[in-house]
């Protein structure tokens, strides 16, 4: 299923997949006519979309077009100027400071720089939520252990931020937004400024983390070869490694993919949908991101 | 209060001995004049401890202080971890500004009474080779000049004074826009704005303190 948003005329709000029992159709993450806007004028101009329980939605667009104020506002760090933003079924806008950052201990955030505290070493920073929720140091011992096992910085574990390159920054970014098992992740820009190689590694941890814990996930990328990773391929925990979706049990989910591009220009919603629509997409602008 | 306390420190009693031994041979050369020399030591201690101290102590600080906390606050800003915090559920008005504050409301108190104190010394050290005044002279006319209500003056105003350059540092720290740019031009306002509320908060002080130490008379 696809949505073209011809400019001017707004998109209707995505439709529950069909297929899908209701109980995978319930939104976890629900924009509706969301409009936001500075000093230098409206970014968001009426988005609407639906995330539903283990989506990855991708979003895509030019530079400027709202892809982190999407984000903030899902992990109500913004509030919308109208319309509604709902996340695990509480209105984000409605919420006092107070009652948003008890709601915030359920997403986790991968910052386009990594926001590593500079101050703090690595498992200072991982265990941040951990030390603020008051739980046994023992426990949050073995906790950050873990997560920097997921990620593969079990040895940087003493070392300060600047201590680590731009890659390992992001992956220790990843291990803190997954320590406390969030049902909800979003990321902004894992990739952005880093080498293919090291792109490939975090892809694959955001792979093993989509496919490992059944997170709901929103991620803004300007590399659509990031987003078709993330639709064509998964985490294959018995072997530990990752493989690509056969198109047999690509075909098996009825056309419900689990990886859905949501393409932004000029505030609004131009395309949303999945690969296989986005790649048949005759749309002259869609083509350009896939040259 | 380590950084803002420890570090300060330094600067505090260098200052305190300077400004001690100035107070000493700017007033000196006026008393000789009319051959009260003697005097020297209640003029210092009243002014040291009254005024000078808590002002320059509080300016010290602020220049000091005030500056770090607006360009750590803003680099933390700029660099999305103000933003981390709050993603992962944690007040920053709670967890950034209240320990500064709090650490400058308490430290800048004991700043300003070691100031004070190195003050008189610096006065002193002055006053016993040029002027020749007994020790015993000097330091028991300047702790007779003391009266309660000097000593309470002096110990309240660097309360306040430690209450406006804390807030005023993280205000600024907080509310950076333009990068690092703003960073730079944040500092440098934390400054200026915290030491001319000092000096005006001071006098306001003072009006307020003379009025009760007067029993309600000007």
């Amino acid at each position: 299923m696809c949505i073209y948003n011809d400019l001017g005329v707004l998109a209707p709000p995505a439709q529950p997949l069909s297929g899908m029992n209701a109980a995978s159709n319930e939104p976890v993450i629900s924009f509706e006519d969301v409009r936001l806007g500075f000093d230098e004028g409206d970014v968001l101009r009426g988005v609407s979309f639906r995330v539903i329980h283990k989506e990855t939605k991708v979003l895509v667009g030019e530079t400027g077009t709202g892809k982190t104020l999407i984000l903030k506002l899902a992990a109500g760090l913004l509030k919308p100027a109208s319309g509604h933003v709902r996340v695990l079924g509480d209105d984000l806008g409605s919420m006092s400071e107070t009652q948003l950052l008890q709601f915030r201990r359920q997403i986790g955030f991968v910052f386009q720089e990594g926001a590593l505290f500079d101050s703090m070493t690595v498992a200072e920073n991982v265990a941040y939520r951990l030390n603020e929720d008051g739980l046994d140091e023992r426990e949050i011992d073995a906790r950050v252990r873990e997560a920097l096992g997921f990620v593969d910085m079990e040895d940087a574990i003493d070392k300060l931020p600047d201590e680590l390159s731009g890659g390992m920054r992001r992956r220790v970014s990843i291990a803190r937004a997954l320590v406390s098992r969030p049902p909800i992740v979003l990321y902004d820009s894992p990739t952005a400024g880093l080498d293919p190689i090291t792109s490939h590694t975090i892809i694959t941890l955001i792979l093993r983390l989509r496919d490992t814990l059944g997170v709901t996930s929103l991620m803004a990328t300007h590399r659509l070869q990031d987003a078709f990773a993330l639709a064509n391929f998964r985490f294959d925990q018995a072997n530990n490694r990752v493989v690509r979706i056969s198109p047999a049990a690509l075909a098996a989910r009825n056309g419900q993919p689990s990886t859905t591009f949501l393409f932004l220009r000029e505030g609004k919603v131009y395309f949303e949908g999945g690969q296989q629509a986005l790649l048949e997409s005759p749309d002259a602008y869609l083509k350009k991101f896939l040259v | 209060m380590d950084i803002i306390g420890i570090g300060s420190l330094p600067i505090v009693l260098l200052t305190g001995v300077f400004i001690g031994a100035v107070m000493v041979l700017q007033t000196a050369s006026q008393f000789e004049r009319f051959g009260e020399t003697a005097l020297t030591g209640d003029v210092v201690a009243l002014a040291l401890v009254r005024e000078l101290g808590p002002a320059i102590t509080g300016l010290l600080v602020a220049g000091r202080n005030a500056s770090g906390m607006a360009s750590e606050l803003g680099s933390m800003l700029v660099t999305e971890q103000v933003d981390a915090m709050r993603a992962m559920g944690t007040d920053p008005n709670r967890k950034l500004v209240a320990p500064r504050v709090l650490a400058t409301v308490c430290v800048l108190p004991l700043l300003t009474a070691m100031a004070d104190f190195v003050g008189l010394v610096g006065g002193f050290v002055i006053a016993y080779f040029t002027l020749r005044i007994g020790r015993v002279e000097f330091w028991t006319r300047a702790v007779n000049a003391l009266q309660f209500s000097d000593l309470m003056q002096g110990m309240a105003k660097p309360v306040v004074f430690g209450f406006l350059l804390a807030t005023v540092g993280c205000y600024k720290g907080l509310t950076v826009r333009g990068g690092t740019q703003g960073v730079g031009r944040a500092t440098t306002q934390a400054v200026v704005i915290s030491s001319v509320l000092i000096l005006i908060t001071d006098f306001f002080l003072t009006k307020v303190s003379l009025f009760l130490a007067g029993g309600g008379k000007f």
